[in-house]
Formats: structure tokens, sequence, C-alpha cells
């Protein structure tokens, strides 16, 4: 069994704090992260390769050089090999020409790596909180996909899913290969091992650019080939705090509240 | 692809009795007012099987025109199905631009077949408008956890496509109307479908968890204590007609299931009325929830940072305020 996972470094939205100035986002001294739900993708992969210990994990990242630190950690987690695809005229992608690159990426991997069975990536990254680069992987590459995942297994010769849908949990089964993209599952990532992590700290992480793709298309990366554009950003007017009760008792907090909830006409 | 329309569409997504999803009809209000901007018509396209009552409700809120396509094959929402349903009928009748509800199927179909069409989408829209200056779509979404709002544009593309968050428009009132209905067959090869749904495991009533489209709230934290200090957050709920939700903490410590998490790593929502009891107001929660109309917070602790978003702030402790504010409520409604 062969596993690619797909990985953003992103910047710990947790840490982003707003300039109460010029009412900017601060992004300077926040840390980078590997992408949680990227993380949970990995995860499942390592799974996989707990029940099948021939299953090899490749884990691919798009970015600047600095993303290396987040391939290392998956390295020194559960993945065996990296790949970073890097190149200036990736730059500025929006989701199409980003999975458009990837997809062609994971196609410059396959020769050296041999052929993916599956694709695992996280729901979505915790900047763009997109949700779009897993399925347009999927259909650039003529893949069935299944989103929102919480675990993966293999029965037979295909991938069966738990997946997290408004009415509850469905089971849903596909053919290989495929695109699997996870969410937050009930339990928690293992941790790397001292051994993984001084391997991964020696690793090295081949660069994938525009060059080594050769059927890549150039008009559709990169800022040029994003369909989409962003007009603006502005950052979201803030509350600033409001009325605070605390009377003697709670049940008194709580009278007034429901006095104060109804001539606000909330009850 | 070459526009032949001015056309804007609404995706109307149904469920297994072939009813609408309430955001599908939501969306046909703003979709109404940009159809007009854009000089076209406002089109629900409706997929689903036995889906009379979607068409229905789709004519009365709103709706200039349906296309129904209306087989069994697209009982269940499928990835591969639905693609091709749409890719079929998006190439006839090339629309303008199309809005999909930020539904877990509907963000799973736009990406695929924005792709498939190779034009752009925009996701989980907070708010819709069309630029005067160039008549494109102007789709605004929260991204940064929602620390920063952004505008994006699909200038050249067509279809301009979006998803819209559940919940963020409401409905236009139902009238009398009748929408022109065109039906469409569409034929899925067996083996086009390359998914298998082989069990639905329902969690509760399916309307207790939806949290992205609930109205109001009533969300518990670290300071429930326990899977039984839920018990107040649910008879508060259940006066109110509310959801469910938690916090990570909670969910975390098994208490609550991870649907009801509401944060980061949960759903993100926008209700009108969102009362966090018992929860300290971490980033990542408020990430999920800040943008809530009207935000009560209940919490032992004078220095939550709850407290800094919320509109009224109790500083108290839940299990004495609750029933309470439950029963006080409960007087109000009788």
């Amino acid at each position: 069994m062969n596993i690619l996972v797909c990985m953003k470094q992103v910047p710990d939205t947790t840490e982003i704090k707003i300039d109460p100035v010029k009412n900017t986002l601060i992004r300077e001294g926040v840390p980078s992260i590997v992408n949680p739900f990227d993380g949970y993708a990995l995860e499942a992969a390592a799974r996989i390769k707990d029940t099948n210990p021939d299953t090899k994990i490749v884990v691919l990242s798009m970015g600047p050089e600095q993303a290396k630190t987040a391939l290392k950690e998956c390295l020194s987690i559960a993945a065996d090999q990296a790949y970073l695809v890097t190149d200036r005229a990736f730059g500025g992608s929006d989701t199409l020409a980003t999975s458009y690159i990837l997809s062609h990426s994971v196609k410059a991997i396959e020769e050296k790596e041999g052929h993916f069975d599956l694709i695992f990536c996280g729901k979505q990254a915790i900047d763009g909180d997109t949700a779009q680069v897993g399925p347009e992987i999927a259909e650039h590459l003529g893949y069935p996909q299944i989103t929102y995942g919480l675990e993966a297994e293999l029965e037979d010769d295909k991938i069966k899913v738990k997946k997290e849908v408004e009415e509850g949990i469905q089971i849903i089964k596909s053919s290989l290969p495929c695109v699997v993209t996870f969410t937050k599952p009930s339990w928690d990532p293992r941790y790397p091992t001292i051994k993984r992590k001084m391997a991964a700290n020696r690793a090295e992480i081949p660069n994938i650019t525009a060059k080594e793709l050769q059927e890549i298309d150039l008009t559709c990366a990169g800022l040029k080939g994003s369909p989409t554009k962003v007009k603006k950003t502005f950052v979201p007017p803030r509350k600033s705090g409001g009325i605070k009760i605390e009377e003697e008792t709670g049940a008194e907090s709580a009278r007034k509240l429901f006095s104060l909830m109804s001539d606000a006409g909330l009850v | 692809m070459e526009v032949k329309t001015k056309d804007l569409w609404v995706f109307i997504e149904t469920k297994e009795d072939g009813s609408a999803k309430k955001v599908g009809l939501e969306l046909l209000n703003p979709g109404k007012e940009m159809a007009k901007k854009q000089g076209g018509n406002l089109v629900a396209l409706v997929i689903g099987n036995k889906v009379d009552a979607a068409v229905e409700a789709a004519s009365c809120h709103g709706a200039d025109k349906i296309i129904k396509v209306d087989a069994p094959e697209f009982k269940e929402y499928t990835t591969d199905a639905y693609t091709i349903a749409l890719e079929t009928l998006i190439k006839k009748y090339a629309p303008t631009s199309m809005l999909i509800g930020a539904t877990n199927n509907g963000r799973d179909l736009g990406p695929r077949i924005a792709c498939r069409l190779k034009t752009g989408l925009t996701a989980d829209c907070t708010n819709l408008d069309i630029d005067e200056e160039t008549g494109n779509v102007a789709w605004t979404r929260p991204a940064f956890g929602g620390n920063l709002m952004a505008t994006i544009m699909c200038p050249e593309h067509r279809p301009q496509m979006g998803t819209v968050r559940p919940g963020v428009f409401k409905m236009l009132p139902a009238k009398e109307q009748k929408a022109e209905i065109i039906t469409e067959k569409i034929t899925i090869a067996k083996d086009a479908i390359r998914t298998q749904i082989v069990e639905l495991i329902k969690e509760m009533d399916a309307e207790s968890i939806d949290l992205e489209g609930a109205q109001v709230i009533v969300s518990g934290g670290r300071g429930v204590k326990g899977p039984e200090g839920f018990e107040p957050i649910k008879a508060l709920a259940k006066t109110l007609g509310a959801t469910v939700g938690a916090s990570r903490a909670a969910v975390d410590s098994g208490w609550i299931s991870h649907a009801h998490q509401v944060g980061q790593t949960g759903k993100t929502v926008g209700p009108k009325l969102y009362i966090a009891c018992g929860i300290s107001g971490a980033i990542q929660h408020l990430a999920g929830m800040s943008s809530s109309d009207c935000i009560i917070a209940i919490n032992k602790d004078p220095d939550a940072p709850i407290f800094g978003v919320a509109d009224y702030g109790i500083v108290g402790d839940l299990f004495e305020v609750l029933p309470v504010l439950t029963e006080e409520i409960r007087k109000a409604k009788a």
C-alpha cells in the first residue's frame, strides 16, 4: 500500500493578534505549524500502516523552503519520505491552481515512489478554511473522493471510511485509487519518537519545481492561472464587551438576564 | 466557459424524503436580488428523488424557474452522480453564477464541479453582493479562523461559483406563485458512481445537531464538569428550540460527541443567539462563534475571555443560573 499525505504549513491562527491601531492582522512572530487537519490525515495513514506494515507513507507540501520544517515534523511522526513543491511561478495560486500543480506533482513523485493507492488530505487548512484543494486534486486526477473522513481502513481492495455527515456518521466505501479528506477524529494523533526525530532532522527533502513537472501548463498556475482574485481583505468589527450581570445569587442573575433578554426581544 | 444566459442558479440540496434542505431555500433570497442586478432569472436547480416538495418550496420561496432532476439514483448524495448532473446541466444552460449551500455535501460537490468546469469557487461565504463596476459577484468570506474577512471575485471564468454558509440569509416569505418547471433526465451509468454508502448511523435526531443552520445555540464547556452536566444545557436548549453545542474541552473529555463541537476544529456557527455555559472562550472557540448576532456567556471566572465577546455576561455558576433561566423562559412561553 502506497499512501500520499498532502500537508500545508500554516500560521497558528490561534496565535494571531489584531493590531488595534491599524486594524490589521499581525502575522510576525506567529509560529508556523502543521495544519491540524493534515495531522489527522497523517495519523489515519499511520493507522493503516499499523495494520499493514508494508505500507509506505509519502508526505507532500507546497510552499516556501521553510515548509520543510513542517515536512520534517511529519517525517518524525509517521512519514517515510517527504517532497516540497516550490517555485516562484506557483506563488499566489488559488485552490484550482494549487490543486492543479499538486496533481502534476503527484504524477512526478509517482515516477520515483510508485503509484499511490490513496491520497489523504486534511479537510481544510486553518488559514484559508476553503476545504477545496482535496476534492479538486481528486477531480484533476479523475479519482473518486470521500470528504469529512474520521477514520479509514482497508477492506479487500477498497477503502472504508467513517464520514461525518449532518445526520451522524456515514460508512462509505470507495474503489482505489481514492482521495480522502479528514476532519477531527475522536483520538489524538501520535507523537514523534526521539529516534524518528533525529532521523527526520537529517533527512534530505527533494524540491519539485516547475522544471520537474514536464506536462504542466504554467498559464494554469500561480496568481495569473487562478480564476479567483482577492479584491480586498479586512478585519471584521469586534465586539467590546457587553453588559455584566453579577447578582447575589445565580437565581437572581438568571432573572435579571431573562428580563434583559425579554427587553432585547431574544425570548 | 461561454455564457449563454445571465441567469443565476441556486442549488437546492434535497433530503432523502425529497424535501429541500433549508439553506437552498435561504439562498433564493440573496439570489433574487443578485439575479435582478445581473439582468437574468433566478433558477433553482433541484436534484433528488421524488422531489415535488422541494420543487414546490423553491417555487414559493422565490425561484423564477426550476430545473428538476428527479430519479432514484439521486436519492442519496454521491459526489460522482451529482457532479455529472451539474456538469451536464451547466454546460447545457450556461448560467453566469451559481450558489451552493455550504453543507457537508455542498462543500464536497462545489470544488468537484468547479474544478471540472475549470472555474473559480469561493468557499463558505457569509456575504454576497454584485460589484457595481464590473457586475461580478463579490463573495465575502471569513479566513484565518474568522480573524480576517476577504472579498473575492472571479472576473474571467464562468459560471462564478460560491458555497454559502447556512443560516446567514433568511428565506423569503412563502408566496403562492408558480415558477416555470423544466424537467431534465440525466442518465448515470452504474459504474460511474465509484463510492458506495454502506450505512448511515444517525446520531440522535438529525435536526438536533444542525449547528451551522441553527438560529439559537446553547453550548457547554469544561465548566459543565461531566456528561450529566449537559442536562441543564439540553433543558434550556429544548425550551428555546436550540441546538446543543460544545467546546473542544468538553468534546475531548468525552462528555459529548465531536458533532457538537463549535470552534476551529469543529463547526463554525453564526446563530442569532449563542449561549456559552462554562466556556472560558479560548481563541479556538471564539473563532467558531464570534460572528453570532448576540452572545450570552455564563461563567464562574470573571476574567474568562468569553466575556470579551459577550453582549450579556453572567458571572456565576451555570448550575444555579440555567434551571432558573429555563423556568423563566418556559413560563413566558406558556
